[in-house]
């Protein structure tokens, strides 16, 4: 479904970035295994990765409707605190996933139904829940940090399946599950139909409001899922700091992905690579030594130059899809014409 | 009436987008004092033959000369100042500001750096008032009628520019009345000595109005004639590079005397909606063509979004085939076999972004639901089927429907209904904005579709079309059904008497 | 200072006023910034035990993080005319207006754990940390415990910016800095959270040869340091003997660290700002004594060997 070569200024990036991380430290590329476990740079930037990773896949399909979803930090530090309380409590961890994943579902469908049926703007509704939901969460801690020695939950945050992390694992099949859902069934195309355009669809007798429903829900599920991760692998519900500002890189992105804010065409798939592009380059500055203060700056820098050359990129990709182009290949590529507005809408 | 030197010429302009050839070689020029109608079917190149003379895109050969002087437009902007404005089909002005601000915003008078209001009003009124236009200048500019709305974009663009003044289909969106007085106010500009550039599709707007006509085709000129010396016919075949197709004809006798069939019927009683339409009962039998005539606001469109389960009725009952039935929703009236191609293509038709392909197969897999997913190869077969039997012209079925003509993508949002294999078609203003080409064929179409038991619900305001292929005309007149014309009765004279029965009161529900 | 002078008098009058007042009558109103760490939590029930203790009609008020609140809290508090005003201020600015009022209305004010950009005749007295200070009592304690050997440290710093990551950095390469065995080789921030500390000790643990390049680590709260310890076991090294842990706050959660062998010291920033806040009040009530303008609380040094289990026991009850 993604050509190669749509995905092309992503992986150059992801390329250029893994470069750059092997010139500042050699040993990037080394594995080894730890007590069952891989162990090395690139294993860090997918663990890492995992739960923003796991927030694009929510985060995508919300976009892919024309929508946003602010509130998924938020709703990971509820469902963290949520996990850890439960388990500090004594209760079985089957009955604490759940919680959590109950928690994450209801907060989506709470996004949902201020979207779909009040017609809020997405931004507007989900903010609520962004401000209100760190305040449920330090309600639930009680404003402190819940540390919990409970086996079965920290082998989520910290445990390898086949020598793989945990959270790697997770994203991994909820990528391909979601990947299956959105394009085995017509749900993909039903979200970027109303995404695009929400009064067609209508009209053309889509359940517009439904699939909202659908997309909100989905993305508290993985917001539920990416807080659980979190809060295992730090032994403890951090109320206050847990998924802080994750919302922002989620969308980061699934911009970076090439999944336009405007909503209508997505790509799963290219959302994680996106996270994993913004965790390559996390992992990168703390292996280089710079100072902290550099921090943000280098990160504003290189995501500057990865929608450049997206935005490049695809303002030439539409000269192969029109007649004459392979014709006349002098022809300049780039020009005004509309397709070159695609191109725009990320930025 | 029209000589002299142009105010503005085009010589020799060429211009392509990634190798497509889109302007080839294309003179034009505006001289004082006259309206100049630019024709041709979609995808002549009027656009962008437009967009090269106001500067939104810069030609890759020839000269743009103003009064003899050649000039290179560098935006909009400059446009305007070298005195070219432009009011498109779509108004670009900001429904949320007031009207004086939108007439004056970026120049807005100033007293102690703050806008000055009062004075803004006063200069918008008297402005207005040469258009006689006596409106509330500090209401919002979304409150008016698209009619306002469309002479206000054009007493800006004229106070703008005031030499030169382009408008790309300004009459798509207004009723008669409406378009008799923006056309009297066109006169008294071309009077004033501006150059006016008309881009139409009603041929009997150009005749009323033009002096001269330029068509285009394919990006090429076929050529520009005073149009008092060309004859309707002539114009067409310049239009189609082909002469005008009898399709609309042969059918016409038979389908007036054909009975109304008796067989499976669809029918409405006493249906309605408070501050919509008033209940009415419809029954459309299969095969037939109920034709719905009246001016613009007189419940047309309200009728299509009742039937279509847009609008939820407050009163009245259905039955499909004798059975009861409801349609509360457009996903009700899909599962139950109806459809509906809306007036305004852009935001209620098309799904932009998406191909042609998912365009085409979008309804037929909702009905479906989202389980069951229509493979892509399904999807692109069932496209080119349609594509090949409705002429859509599209260079792939891959292609985003946004890079489509407006005729064509009408006609993917038809076929998007025909895929569904709909027993109830409602087709609203389905010629709208389309050129002559595409016309005819919507309409033979139209008359096909009938043949094969369909049946229709065509809601326009062109009287000789309907007439054409309906076998009852309902008349709607103050947002309720009116009357209904059957059989002989049917002539564009009828129509025009029934609406226009008690048209003095109707103009103010049409205006509201 | 005439003003002060004046406050001086006139809380004088008010006390004789009062007739025989004791401090065992005193009411003092407390403006605390929220809940937004275990650490405030703490403090805020140390002061309320505190005034239980000596028997202070404490009046509470949480603002929530935010300044307009923390305003309303004391007009409140001057409105009720109480007899002295806690608050640990969110901000330091934009507190002239509000504590004129209380300078005019001769309540007294002391600032708990931050100070503020204001005039210094508008408040009594400042209780805080010295956070260089808390700094230097890690770095010493690096320095007394390696001797003469080599030991390369890495840094997990504050927030970037944040007073404390610019303090505690500065303490603790003060204590360094005369010892040439032991420099600080990485050093990044970890933003004081768990996941963050943990995060930024895995890329170090890789860039310094799998963590054999680490003698020690130093980390600018506690909150970081557990994060990285257990970054430092999934590396296959052990946390505490492998690589030294040093922090500082003293939170619950620490202690465990330490009884558990992984972690070797960490410095308190005591949540007791209100014990010293009160005898300095109780003080002034009696004689008219006035405070030094800053109290500076104890950076108290704790290590494996003060039992921290009985310690966490201890702060695990003060709601951390």
């Amino acid at each position: 479904m993604i050509s190669l070569r749509r995905a092309a200024p992503q992986l150059i990036a992801l390329a250029v970035i893994l470069f750059l991380n092997w010139l500042a430290f050699p040993g990037f590329f080394n594995i080894r295994i730890q007590d069952g476990r891989l162990f090395g740079s690139v294993v860090d930037v997918f663990n890492r990765g995992a739960p923003v990773m796991i927030l694009a896949i929510g985060m995508t399909m919300v976009i892919a409707s024309r929508g946003v979803d602010l509130s998924v930090g938020a709703v990971m530090a509820m469902a963290g605190a949520t996990a850890a309380t439960m388990t500090v409590a004594g209760y079985p961890l089957v009955a604490v996933l759940a919680a959590a994943l109950v928690v994450g579902l209801l907060c989506g469908l709470l996004n949902g139904i201020l979207v779909a049926f009040l017609d809020l703007q997405p931004i507007v509704a989900t903010l609520i829940l962004m401000v209100a939901g760190r305040g449920i969460a330090q309600l639930v801690t009680e404003g402190f940090i819940v540390t919990f020695n409970e086996p079965g939950l920290i082998f989520f945050g910290t445990g390898s399946f086949l020598g793989i992390p945990m959270p790697v694992v997770i994203a991994a099949v909820l990528g391909v599950l979601a990947i299956l859902l959105v394009r085995r069934t017509a749900l993909g195309l039903l979200i970027e139909a109303v995404g695009v355009n929400r009064s067609a669809s209508t009209y053309a007798g889509l359940n517009s409001r439904v699939l909202l429903l659908f997309v909100y829900t989905f993305s508290g599920f993985c917001a539920a899922l990416a807080g659980i991760i979190a809060t295992a692998d730090i032994r403890g519900a951090d109320a206050n700091n847990a998924g802080l500002w994750l919302e922002l890189d989620a969308i980061l992105a699934v911009v970076i992905g090439g999944t336009s804010l405007l909503g209508g065409r997505f790509s799963i798939l290219m959302s994680m690579l996106g996270a994993i592009i913004i965790q390559a380059m996390n992992t990168g500055i703390l292996l280089s030594g710079f100072p902290p203060e550099y921090n943000l700056i280098v990160k504003a820098a290189v995501i500057i130059m990865i929608l450049l050359a997206q935005s490049l990129s695809l303002a030439g990709a539409g000269a192969f899809f029109r007649p004459g182009a392979k014709a006349k290949p002098q022809e300049p590529l780039r020009s005004s014409d509309p397709s070159a507005n695609k191109a725009q809408n990320p930025a | 009436m029209s000589t002299g030197e142009a105010l503005v010429s085009a010589e020799k302009i060429i211009k392509s987008f990634l190798g497509l050839r889109v302007l080839d070689g294309v003179d034009f020029s505006v001289r004082p004092g006259e309206i100049h109608a630019l024709l041709g079917e979609n995808g002549a190149g009027k656009s962008t033959l437009i967009k090269i003379l106001t500067g939104v895109h810069q030609p890759d050969g020839g000269t743009i000369r103003l009064r003899g002087t050649p000039v290179t437009v560098r935006d909009t902007g400059h446009a305007q100042e070298l005195g070219v404005g432009t009011v498109y089909q779509e108004v670009n002005l900001l429904p949320n500001l007031s009207v004086a601000e939108n007439l004056f915003i970026g120049r807005q008078p100033m007293r102690w750096g703050l806008v000055h209001r009062s004075e803004m009003e006063k200069r918008a009124k008297a402005l207005l008032a040469q258009y006689d236009i006596d409106i509330d200048v500090s209401a919002d500019l979304g409150r008016f009628s698209v009619a306002v709305q469309q002479l206000v974009a054009i007493a800006r663009a004229v106070d703008l520019s005031g030499s030169v003044l382009i408008l790309d289909e300004p009459t798509a969106s207004l009723d008669r009345a409406e378009v008799e007085t923006l056309f009297a106010i066109l006169r008294r500009l071309r009077d004033r000595g501006m150059g006016i550039v008309f881009i139409t599709h009603f041929l009997d707007q150009v005749y009323a109005l033009c002096d001269r006509i330029t068509v285009l085709r394919n990006g090429k000129l076929v050529g520009t004639r005073e149009a008092a010396e060309l004859p309707q016919v002539e114009l067409v075949s310049m239009m189609l590079g082909r002469a005008l197709a009898e399709a609309t004809h042969g059918a016409e006798a038979e389908r007036r005397s054909a009975p109304p069939s008796s067989g499976k019927r669809i029918e409405f009683s006493h249906y309605g909606r408070a501050r919509s339409v008033a209940p009415f009962d419809l029954s459309i039998g299969a095969g037939e063509v109920v034709g719905v005539a009246g001016l613009l606001g007189s419940g047309r469109t309200e009728t299509a979004r009742l039937l279509f389960g847009l609008d939820a009725p407050d009163s009245g009952s259905l039955t499909i085939d004798g059975k009861p039935a409801k349609v509360l929703s457009p996903r009700a009236a899909v599962q139950l076999g109806f459809a509906l191609c809306p007036e305004d293509r852009k935001t209620d038709g098309i799904v932009g972004d998406l191909s042609v392909r998912e365009n085409i197969a979008l309804a037929l897999q909702a009905r479906r639901g989202w389980l069951r997913r229509m493979p892509s190869r399904e999807q692109a077969e069932l496209a080119d089927r349609f594509v090949k039997a409705l002429d859509i012209r599209t260079s792939d079925i891959e292609k985003p429907v946004k890079f489509l003509s407006g005729g064509n993508q009408q006609k993917v949002v038809l076929a998007r209904w025909l895929a569904t294999n709909p027993r109830l078609l409602i087709l609203d203003e389905p010629t709208r904005g389309i050129d002559v080409g595409a016309h005819a064929e919507i309409i033979a179409l139209i008359n096909r579709l009938c043949e094969e038991g369909l049946s229709l619900v065509v809601i326009s305001s062109e009287i000789e079309e309907i007439t054409a292929y309906s076998t009852r005309i309902r008349i709607l007149r103050d947002r309720e059904h009116r009357g209904e014309l059957t059989g002989a009765e049917i002539s564009p004279d009828n129509i025009m008497r029934a609406i226009a029965a008690q048209a003095s009161a109707s103009n103010e529900g049409a205006s509201a | 200072m005439r003003h002060f002078t004046r406050l001086l008098l006139g809380v004088a009058a008010g006390t004789l006023m009062a007739g025989a007042a004791s401090a065992a009558d005193l009411t003092v109103g407390f403006s605390q910034i929220g809940s937004e760490s275990g650490w405030r939590a703490a403090e805020t029930s140390v002061t309320k035990q505190e005034a239980e203790k000596r028997k202070v009609d404490l009046k509470f008020a949480d603002a929530q993080q935010k300044q307009e609140n923390q305003i309303k809290a004391l007009r409140g508090f001057i409105a009720q005319g109480v007899d002295a005003i806690f608050i640990a201020p969110v901000v330091e600015t934009g507190w002239d207006t509000v504590l004129q009022e209380a300078k005019d209305a001769e309540i007294p004010v002391i600032l708990l754990d931050r100070g503020v950009k204001a005039s210094p005749d508008l408040y009594m007295t400042v209780v805080a940390s010295d956070q260089v200070h808390e700094g230097k009592v890690a770095g010493d304690w690096l320095v007394k415990d390696v001797g003469d050997k080599t030991c390369n440290v890495v840094e997990l710093q504050g927030t970037t910016g944040s007073s404390p990551a610019i303090n505690r950095k500065k303490g603790f390469e003060d204590a360094i800095a005369s010892h040439a065995n032991i420099k600080i080789t990485r050093s990044q921030t970890g933003d004081f959270t768990r996941a963050k500390g943990k995060e930024v000790m895995e890329g170090f643990l890789k860039a310094e040869n799998g963590g054999k390049n680490i003698c020690a680590l130093y980390a600018h709260n506690d909150d970081m340091a557990v994060g990285a310890i257990q970054a430092i076991k999934e590396a296959g090294l052990k946390p505490g003997t492998d690589i030294k842990v040093v922090s500082i706050d003293a939170v619950p959660d620490i202690f465990q660290a330490m009884a558990a062998g992984e972690a070797n010291a960490t410095v308190e920033l005591t949540p007791n700002m209100a014990g010293p806040a009160f005898d300095a009040l109780e003080k002034f009530k009696a004689d008219g004594t006035l405070p030094p303008k800053q109290i500076i609380t104890e950076s108290k040094l704790y290590t494996q060997a003060d039992d921290p289990m009985k310690v966490y026991e201890e702060k695990k009850g003060l709601g951390y």
